[in-house]
């Protein structure tokens, strides 16, 4: 069972039971939804962007453990980055989760959101934990569509 | 006679092999079932002794594959007990029968302020063909909800079954949550009023005997896949007269009487609605799979899994945090369940570490889900080779999923 402790990190799990921006700001400037045609999952994320700054971000919504946890992390992960920083960032994160999961882990600055590198073995959960990412640069785009793991 | 399901999973190869290191407990069947060597090996048979085209060569290996692939079109109508083997149109699925089944109403009766009914509890598979038929034709698409315990509201479903109903399509066994439906008096309620019935037997053949004249139903849609049959074949069972006044389906070889470039003349059922050349050596397995299930007995399986579903509705009542989705008066062998403060997709994750195969999801119910609330919940059902280790061997990795999460 070493492989789920692997998937499950303390971290994770923490998350997963108590959410870190699990609201919804009232002075949020963009926001997405999300949705994982998989299994139904949607969440939205709120961000509250200044000159180029995510000031705030904050989610909604409710998924698996990997998928909360994920949205807890990223929004704590991205506050105070610019907009360039937090698209290097989602890079950084979607190459981790599809690397080869016999490859070292490369922290590319991802610092705590390594924690996600369990996700590689089950190649079925990587759109759990890519969910919010994907939601969140659809926030910063702005696109208006709802974004999904697709 | 009683079942030995000990003995019949030595008929599954599948069975016997390793997940996750761990022997396979497969309680996933509703997805799609496991299938016994007798299928495999009349396929692998077909193909290297009588292998050819159907309906087209006056070879002699051409007319033996026709009678075998034809021969089982007259054994499928026994089996569910049509009156004639025209009745069965072979498709690629439930999906596509229905589909098939839409696609004509929508060219023939279906007209603007039309309705289509349908109920809460359907796969997507029995939603959105409807729904696609009725936007093209500017019909109305309604819905038969249904209540706490799972079970439709027959109220409901008198009340809207109205003059402008077209077609009553529904589960004859819900997937999501097990629920049989009382199609046979929903039917006669729908022919008085003069509306004619599609049911959805996907999760109903393989479980128990079926017989379309008592049911009464126009149609009747089945995949081979979920009757431990190969995948890429189904059937579409329809009343001679319900049948022949739908236009083909899709337009090709072997589906026309002549062709010219001014006009082409069709075939009549079920030949019509079978353009180009069809899953021969899956008709084939079909025909094994069937010819298994009838030696073990549709009674027996029945009685197997209700025991099963019995003994797995005790034990799982024993999990702390377990909570029973889809509670109905009569259910199949299929237990829909959450697990308190953990998704169904990190039990399913866990389960997986142990061996065992669950769906987790919406189960393409999506309706479903939203009106019992849950995002996804976790579905184990059970077939004629599940054993009471199986739902021991659920219950112990339902512990371990607790311990994880705690």
């Amino acid at each position: 069972m070493s492989d789920l402790r692997d998937l499950y990190q303390s971290v994770i799990l923490d998350h997963n039971k108590s959410p870190r921006n699990l609201r919804r700001p009232a002075d949020a400037n963009r926001s997405a939804e999300g949705r994982n045609p998989l299994c139904g999952d949607r969440l939205t994320v709120f961000l509250t962007v200044e000159n180029g700054v995510v000031k705030d971000a904050a989610f909604e919504g409710s998924g698996c453990a990997i998928s909360t946890a994920s949205a807890s992390l990223m929004t704590e992960g991205v506050k105070g980055r610019r907009e360039e920083e937090v698209f290097k960032l989602f890079d950084g994160f979607h190459r981790l989760l599809t690397s080869d999961p016999a490859s070292p882990v490369e922290d590319a600055g991802l610092g705590k959101l390594t924690v996600f590198s369990g996700v590689r073995e089950f190649p079925v959960r990587v759109k759990c934990a890519t969910l919010a990412w994907h939601t969140l640069r659809a926030a910063l785009q702005g696109s208006g569509l709802p974004a999904t793991t697709e | 006679m009683k079942l030995d399901a000990e003995r019949l999973r030595a008929d599954f190869p599948i069975l016997s092999t390793l997940a996750r290191g761990r022997p396979l407990v497969f309680l996933d069947s509703a997805a799609s079932a496991q299938k016994p060597r007798a299928v495999l090996d009349a396929m692998q048979r077909f193909y290297e002794t009588s292998y050819a085209n159907v309906h087209r060569g006056v070879y002699e290996l051409s007319e033996r594959a026709t009678q075998a692939f034809e021969g089982v079109r007259t054994k499928i109508a026994g089996f569910i007990g049509a009156a004639e083997a025209r009745e069965i149109v072979f498709v690629r699925g439930t999906t596509e029968a229905i589909n098939l089944v839409a696609h004509g109403l929508a060219r023939t009766t279906l007209g603007p302020g039309d309705e289509v009914l349908i109920t809460e509890l359907e796969h997507h598979s029995n939603i959105v063909p409807w729904q696609m038929a009725c936007q093209e034709r500017g019909a109305k698409l309604r819905v038969v909800g249904i209540d706490d315990r799972g079970d439709l509201m027959l109220e409901e479903l008198d009340k809207l079954l109205g003059p402008r109903t077209k077609m009553l399509a529904l589960a004859h066994v819900s997937n999501a949550l097990g629920t049989v439906n009382p199609v046979r008096e929903i039917v006669k309620l729908a022919h008085e009023r003069g509306v004619p019935v599609l049911l959805d037997g996907a999760q109903a053949v393989p479980h128990q005997k079926l017989d379309v004249r008592a049911l009464d139903c126009d149609f009747y849609a089945f995949s081979s896949h979920k009757l431990f049959g190969p995948t890429g074949v189904g059937v579409l069972y329809g009343r001679a007269d319900a049948l022949s006044a739908l236009p083909p389906y899709q337009g090709g070889g072997d589906m026309i009487l002549s062709v010219r470039f001014e006009e082409t003349t069709y075939q009549g059922i079920p030949h019509k609605f079978e353009a180009g050349t069809p899953d021969i050596a899956g008709v084939i397995g079909l025909g094994a799979a069937i010819d298994y299930l009838s030696v073990i007995g549709l009674d027996a399986i029945a009685a197997h899994e209700h025991e099963l579903l019995r003994y797995a509705g005790e034990q799982l009542a024993r999990v702390p945090g377990l909570r029973r989705i889809g509670t109905a008066r009569e259910q199949a062998a299929v237990i829909s369940f959450v697990l308190e403060g953990v998704h169904a997709h990190d039990v399913g994750t866990v389960l997986d570490q142990h061996g065992i195969a669950v769906r987790t999801g919406h189960h393409c119910a999506q309706p479903v889900m939203e009106r019992y609330g849950v995002p996804a919940t976790v579905r184990a059902s059970f077939a004629l080779y599940n054993t009471k280790l199986d739902v021991d061997a659920l219950v112990r990795g339902l512990d371990h999923v607790r311990k994880v999460f705690a």
